[in-house]
């Protein structure tokens, strides 16, 4: 076996239960930025079907032929920001008033023309689905001349933009704060490691051994303990998740690539802890 | 082989370890290092291995000069030097065997040849049947063997020893001295510190007596025996 594998697989050996700490320390931080990772996950997946339902309706002028709204609907469809866009002639939006609005039945019935108007419905693509870009689609929108009016509740977008900027700055803010704390806390359960073995590096240098090669196994080591908190921090997170959908409610868990992206984090942290932590101890004895 | 020229040693905090110091000690060459507790034996040996850096003055071990000496050759001056301590630095939860081993894999020996020259040297210091005990399973003259040995196995030019025998009862003293003097004998310059005053006599090696950080008198320099007095 490879020497430098062979010290840092030696080193979990002679250490078992400081290193067994370590990686309990490690799962246990990255499970709480697992944790937050899921509630905003969650969050912005919420807030994504809700943002499904942004909507610009173009209201058609009546007596404009068909034919003109279909040309349009041609040119609507071709906007950079629009997923689709549905013509509803005014026999439909009858049949849909009439079906959605059952408790006013009579007044349909008692009607004598249809008074709604033909209509353009535009769903905006993702990434689209803001008050500046909903504006600039309205905008155009008007510029039809058949178009009587656009509707899109700007209220509603507004407030939606104004939640989605809340749930973006929280989350980075509480997010670098979840992980600040996850650094630290492996640093220094790192560090310890470190210290413990403070004689072996010293007997280490005094027959010679480069910098280079005490340091080798550490990194290896740190990498490693960082990999398996990891992975068990996506274990707790897959039982914290259980329970939630079981007893709470329905909510997404990790695709793959993110639970790759925490255990990736982990092995990352625990390599970058262990140099960091190696190197101060190198420099200053 | 190692050559001290008008070195002086400061701490920022203690004073003056060393006051202008100059010795040579030739190849193949055995001398004491002697004086009280806290006179700088210790921090002559630690220049040497350059685990410290002389203030002012030059020092030269086998060829390097430790003064401008990059942090990165330093182990590769150390792999030419011998170590041993009072309080032996084994690692605890390695085998006497291991515990040598270990000086030859971080030099990055060849794999194959670890075992035959591990036991070798600890052949030579008389510890083969013990090769696979723990240091803790033995007694502080083996133990100090199993440090022999493992300063032995790289083969140096010069053999530091820092009080070998402080720890260690009459006995296993004469044994531990007699071990590096069957060292000099092969060639290996030693340079021994200790204030075991007794041994020092027993044998008619150079010494050398270091005095708060001044060296008082060198056998070699003057042959006459009469010990300078303090200044």
């Amino acid at each position: 076996m490879n020497l430098v594998a062979r010290e840092a697989l030696l080193a979990f050996r002679r250490a078992p239960l400081l290193s067994a700490l370590s990686v309990t320390t490690i799962a246990f931080s990255l499970f709480v930025v697992g944790l937050f990772g899921l509630v905003a996950i969650n969050l912005q997946r919420a807030l994504a079907n809700v943002a499904e339902r942004v909507e610009v309706v173009a209201y058609v002028l009546p007596g404009t032929p068909i034919e003109a709204s279909a040309l349009a609907l041609k040119d609507i469809e071709a906007f950079p920001e629009v997923q689709s866009a549905t013509y509803v002639s005014e026999d439909q939006a009858l049949a849909r008033a009439r079906a959605e609005l059952a408790e006013f039945q009579d007044v349909f019935r008692e009607l004598e023309r249809n008074p709604l108007p033909a209509s353009i419905e535009v769903k905006l693509k993702p990434g689209y689905r803001d008050v500046a870009h909903v504006n600039a689609v309205a905008e155009r929108l008007r510029g039809f001349g058949f178009v009587e009016d656009v509707r899109f509740g700007r209220d509603w977008v507004e407030k939606l933009d104004r939640l989605r900027q809340i749930a973006a700055a929280v989350g980075l803010v509480v997010g670098a704060a979840f992980a600040a704390v996850a650094i630290i806390i492996i640093g220094t359960t790192i560090r310890m490691a470190v210290l413990q073995r403070s004689r072996e590096i010293a007997i280490m240098r005094l027959v010679g051994a480069t910098d280079g090669f005490i340091r080798r196994p550490f990194l290896l080591q740190g990498a490693i303990k960082g990999m398996l908190g990891g992975l068990v921090a996506i274990g707790l997170s897959y039982g914290a998740y259980t329970l939630i959908t079981r007893y709470l409610l329905q909510a997404a868990f990790f695709s793959r690539p993110q639970a790759l992206a925490i255990v990736g984090f982990g092995m990352v942290i625990g390599f970058l802890g262990s140099a960091l932590s190696v190197g101060r101890h190198l420099r200053r004895v | 082989m190692i050559k001290l020229t008008n070195v002086s040693k400061a701490y920022p905090k203690g004073g003056l370890a060393l006051k202008d110091i100059s010795f040579h000690l030739a190849k193949g060459e055995f001398a004491f290092l002697t004086g009280h507790s806290g006179a700088g034996k210790s921090t002559v040996l630690r220049l040497i291995y350059a685990d410290e850096r002389p203030t002012s003055g030059e020092v030269r071990v086998s060829g390097f000069n430790v003064a401008e000496l990059k942090s990165r050759e330093i182990p590769m001056l150390r792999r030419r030097l011998g170590i041993v301590f009072q309080d032996f630095r084994l690692l605890e939860d390695r085998t006497a065997e291991e515990n040598v081993a270990f000086a030859l894999e971080v030099t990055g020996a060849r794999r194959s040849a670890i075992p035959a020259r591990v036991m070798r040297v600890l052949t030579q210091v008389g510890l083969a049947a013990k090769a696979q005990a723990y240091p803790r399973e033995l007694s502080g003259g083996e133990q100090q063997r199993v440090a022999i040995a493992r300063a032995l196995v790289n083969e140096p030019t010069v053999f530091l020893a820092d009080e070998p025998t402080g720890n260690l009862d009459e006995r296993a003293t004469r044994g531990i001295f007699q071990l590096l003097r069957d060292i000099n004998a092969s060639g290996t310059a030693v340079l021994m510190a200790s204030h075991d005053l007794d041994l020092v006599r027993q044998a008619s090696y150079r010494v050398i007596e270091l005095q708060e950080g001044a060296l008082v008198y060198d056998s070699a320099v003057d042959d006459s025996g009469d010990r300078a007095a303090s200044p």
